[in-house]
């Protein structure tokens, strides 16, 4: 159909053109149309998915976690404090490489091993978006690095953490505990709600006796992010209630010379005010740095605590268990005096030991150790007591019965917990035949009753619980709780009420009377202690023997032939007409009770009870 | 080539009336007050996208009038003058895109840009106005529907330069350089069955190209685009993002500087290639329909121009440009929103960038000059 002479048609062409026109502007407009559907889609069908998508990713719940309450001493003075510390902490979800920021920041801060195994274990239990800490206490310098840096280190964030110290060191570490992070089986078993964002939680001690009252409760806080992650303002705040301040009944100056009369032996004093219960001191040594915990303590020095044969980490005070030897005589006393059988004026022979009618065996006086004789020919309960004569409570125990001695010895607090403020506190034993029966599955033998008359045998006290004891005594049967709080934001907490141990005021007069004696008569065990004191002073001397080795395995012969000598205690209250403050104290391996332990508790209730000059005071302030 | 007058008697006008102004000074009104009012929207977004700086603004500002001069200036040139020129500003073209490709300066490993004496250029923008005025000046002289060995050649015309641009590489440039000349050959009216048999072809030999044509980043932008969630904070984060910003304006926007996507850094490119995300965050549907619709009423005037030029030249390269125009509209939107893969094409006239501004409104200087030509027919 093609014509000879093709020639050019405008008309056609303009036809051509106005149907292509037509054609593409339906194109045109069926593009636009799905534009719109499209627009539509996004905007209006799928507004709350985006809406939602959008506000995930520039609004954060941030936690604000509470700063964790301090804890004082009776006189103000600072036990546990928060201070700043600066910590960089990884946003995983922004950092773009992680091996590549790691050596970058390798470069600027000095990141060890052990902090990078613990970064790998926090990493895998962190919460999406949560910072995780890489390295604590960054210096000025590494700071301000980090700052010029920051630009090419995506998801790095440097954040100033309340971070738990101790100012008093070793001094405090067994009445205090110490704080550490959160571990896996905490954060199960903890509200999960207020501890978002407390990384540390109190772990023994006082800090995790009183975590509830310390920890306080969450903030919130919603904040604008950007895309890199920076917050650039706070949308709405929900403070956090900070945790309560607590102020202790323990006095650091008696804390102190508790602990410089100890000089680093094995051992510990635990002082209390036996008119309401309240520790003024509680020193287990030796001790240690609590501030190596806080932020998980590394291993060397953890091994170097563990492998210690001292066993710092052992708060002797309320775990240790000791035979509380002669230092429970007065109480055995007492005991015979309200069952009447004996008085004051029952005198019997002391040849130095003594047999069971019809038993060859002997139970021999320390005194025949020490100079081959016994007491004399008329020891009563007084000059037992002030010379701790071991024959006459052989006779006493043995005609009173065991279970009528545990009877009445069990409301002096021996032989269970005390229910301290703290953790780990463990309750010592005190036999009865009932006890024998459950916990050996055998019946009691007498001659085991007089092994308990003089504090030995099956019977384990706590030196916690030897104060407490020596309290009720002192009180003449007020017995409190013993307990390490004093006031909660400075707010008082109300003492507890006391139990009453039920005795005949005129033998409270002779159980006091000897423990007097004891320090100021002529024969009195220390009398030596005593002399020259500016207050009267009540107490009793105790030695145990140390049967078999306490610790484990030990190799160093000297070290071990040190561990076997006797520990040496020694309870006292004072002043002897008022008490005021009554003292247990256990030198493990000591020797004597009245040689080395007694000189301690004399240091401790003469610091507490003269006080310290104003010098002092406000040094001690000032340290705060 | 016949030219002959034959004029109209009119009741109330005489022969010699005046031309109207805008027959004078070669302005299409409507067109110039759609395209200042675009611009002043733009120059809003803008402002907003930019981080609130108003430096960039100002310089956007500065290409706007510029590109108004350059636009007022190309509408005084006839249409014939630019018939003849065509050919010269093609050949033009193509060396200077040979020079790209020789002595050319670029970043990120693609090398776009000539620099003469300090000033940048980038020819594959010359190449844009070029395609449709060569491909028109070609077709125009011949008998339309085109016949098969015309419409050979006007497909070498387009392919050449396409290479070209393609080696540079830039594929979103190269394509839509090609796509402007195959639009005047679609409305030259070539037949049916030689696009479908184009169709065809291209549908068979999309493979080979897939294998051995795209670079890895081309192919990784469509493999992006067809499943962005792949890597989230890799390629797909761009057009999760704008999604995100477009479908969290909603119906009504979060209002002008309140975007939250876009002020804080969430939004990529959020004032060159994105800036419609930005737009439909803070403007909401609302503000994306009130863009649609001064770009809709542009197209419009586009087509009525080309459906009212005098011949076939001036109704090609009309119909070329305008269809190009409305193909970056369409395939900037359809990019940020998600339906086509990112190749980084602006938004036109509302993206910030000098260059392509300038362009485009040099075409629509052309447009005018076609709508302004002195009405010797009556049709």
């Amino acid at each position: 159909m093609a014509p000879a002479v093709a020639l050019k048609d405008p008309y056609l062409e303009s036809r051509i053109y106005g149907a292509r026109t037509v054609f593409v502007l339906v194109i045109v407009i069926a593009l636009m149309g799905i534009l719109m559907a499209r627009y539509f889609s996004l905007q209006i069908t799928q507004y709350e998915i985006y809406r939602t998508e959008s506000d995930r990713n520039r609004v954060q719940l941030q936690p604000l976690p509470p700063k964790r309450g301090l804890i004082y001493d009776r006189n103000g003075v600072l036990l546990a404090e928060n201070r700043p510390s600066f910590v960089l902490s990884l946003v995983l979800e922004r950092v773009p490489d992680l091996d590549e920021t790691l050596q970058a920041l390798g470069e600027i801060v000095e990141i060890t091993e052990s902090d990078l195994e613990k970064f790998e274990t926090r990493s895998r239990r962190r919460r999406p978006y949560e910072e995780v800490p890489l390295h604590f206490r960054l210096s000025e310098a590494e700071r301000a690095l980090l700052a010029v840096n920051r630009y090419r280190l995506p998801g790095v964030v440097v954040d100033a953490q309340l971070i738990r110290h101790y100012p008093q060191g070793d001094l405090f570490s067994h009445a205090l505990g110490y704080v550490g992070r959160i571990n896996e089986e905490e954060q199960r078993q903890l509200d999960e709600v207020d501890y978002r964002g407390t990384n540390h939680i109190g772990k023994i001690g006082v800090e995790k006796y009183y975590e509830e009252q310390l920890h306080g409760n969450v903030g919130y806080q919603n904040v604008e992010t950007n895309a890199l992650g920076r917050v650039l303002r706070v949308l709405e705040r929900t403070d956090p209630v900070p945790g309560a301040d607590l102020t202790l009944s323990l006095d650091v100056t008696v804390q102190e010379t508790a602990f410089a009369a100890l000089d680093g032996r094995r051992g510990a004093v635990v002082a209390m005010d036996p008119n309401n219960g309240e520790l003024i001191a509680l020193v287990s040594t030796p001790g240690f740095d609590s501030n190596l915990f806080v932020n998980g303590i590394s291993a060397r020095d953890y091994s170097a605590l563990r492998e210690n044969l001292d066993l710092p980490l052992f708060n002797r005070a309320v775990q240790g268990q000791y035979p509380p030897g002669s230092t429970v005589k007065p109480i055995f006393g007492l005991a015979g005096l309200e069952y009447g059988l004996i008085t004051p004026e029952f005198t019997m022979r002391d040849p130095g030991w003594y047999t069971l009618p019809g038993e060859d065996r002997r139970f021999r006086d320390w005194t025949l150790r020490v100079r081959g004789t016994g007491h004399g020919k008329a020891v009563d309960l007084h000059q037992a007591i002030e010379e701790s004569c071991d024959v006459y409570f052989y006779d006493l125990a043995h005609r009173m019965g065991i279970d009528r001695l545990h009877d009445f010895t069990e409301p002096f607090g021996l032989g269970t917990p005390t229910g301290l403020d703290t953790t780990n506190e463990r309750g010592g034993i005190l036999p009865s035949s009932e006890w024998k029966r459950r916990s050996r599955g055998q019946v009691w033998f007498p001659g085991e009753t007089l092994n308990v008359g003089i504090g030995q045998g099956y019977m384990l006290a706590t030196p916690v619980q030897l104060a407490v004891a020596t309290s009720v005594l002192a009180s003449r049967g007020q017995h409190y709780t013993p307990h390490l709080l004093r006031a909660i934001n400075g707010e008082a907490v109300t003492a507890p009420t006391a139990s009453v141990v039920e005795a005949d005021e005129a033998n409270w007069q002779v159980i006091h009377d000897a423990m007097h004696a004891v320090f100021h008569g002529q024969r009195g065990s220390a009398r030596a202690v005593g002399r020259g004191s500016a207050f009267t002073m009540a107490g009793k001397s105790g030695t145990a023997q140390v049967i078999g080795i306490a610790q484990d395995e030990e190799y160093d012969a000297e070290a071990l032939e040190e561990r076997y000598r006797d520990h040496g205690l020694f309870v006292a209250f004072a002043p002897y007409e008022d008490p005021r403050i009554a003292v247990a104290v256990v030198v493990e391996n000591g020797g004597g009770g009245s040689t080395v332990a007694a000189p301690i508790a004399r240091e401790v209730m003469e610091r507490y009870l003269l006080g310290q000059s104003q010098d002092e005071n406000q040094e001690l302030a000032d340290r705060g | 080539m016949a030219e002959y007058v034959r004029q109209m008697p009119s009741a109330s006008s005489d022969l010699a009336r005046r031309p109207a102004i805008s027959e004078r000074f070669h302005i299409d009104f409507p067109l110039l007050f759609l395209l200042m009012g675009l611009t002043i929207f733009g120059l809003v977004v803008l402002y907003s996208a930019s981080g609130q700086r108003l430096g960039a603004v100002v310089r956007q500002a500065q290409y706007f009038v510029i590109a108004y001069v350059v636009m007022l200036a190309a509408a005084q040139v006839s249409v014939q003058r630019y018939r003849r020129w065509a050919p010269f500003i093609y050949l033009g073209g193509l060396a200077l895109l040979v020079g790209v490709l020789l002595f050319g300066v670029g970043a990120k490993g693609a090398q776009r840009w000539l620099s003469i004496g300090g000033f940048r250029f980038q020819p594959s923008e010359l190449m844009k106005l070029a395609m449709p005025l060569m491909l028109a000046w070609y077709l125009a002289s011949r008998i339309l529907p085109p016949r098969l060995i015309n419409i050979l050649v006007a497909l070498v015309l387009v392919g050449v330069p396409a290479a070209l641009i393609v080696r540079q590489p830039d594929l979103g440039t190269a394509l839509l350089v090609s796509v402007s000349g195959l639009i005047v050959l679609f409305m030259a009216g070539i037949r049916w069955r030689f696009i479908f048999g184009a169709g065809v072809l291209a549908v068979i030999s999309a493979w080979p190209a897939w294998v051995y044509l795209l670079h890895d980043y081309q192919r990784q932008r469509i493999l992006t685009l067809l499943s962005p969630e792949r890597d989230k904070l890799g390629t797909g984060w761009n057009i999760i993002q704008s999604k995100t910003a477009i479908g969290s304006g909603g119906w009504s926007g979060k209002g002008w500087l309140n975007g939250t996507q876009s002020q804080l850094d969430f939004l990529p490119e959020s004032h060159t290639d994105f800036i419609i995300a930005v737009l439909a965050e803070e403007f909401g549907l609302r503000g994306v329909i009130l863009l649609l619709a001064i770009y809709l009423l542009i197209f419009a005037r586009g087509f009525w121009i080309g459906m009212h030029a005098q011949d076939s030249f001036s109704r090609l390269v009309a119909a070329a440009l305008t269809l190009t125009f409305f193909i970056y509209v369409f395939v900037n939107m359809g990019m940020v929103s998600g339906l086509l893969p990112v190749v980084g094409v602006p938004l036109p006239l509302v993206s910030a960038g000098g260059t392509s501004i300038v362009t485009l409104m040099a075409g629509f200087g052309i447009l005018m000059a076609i709508s302004t030509e002195r009405r010797l027919v009556v049709q």
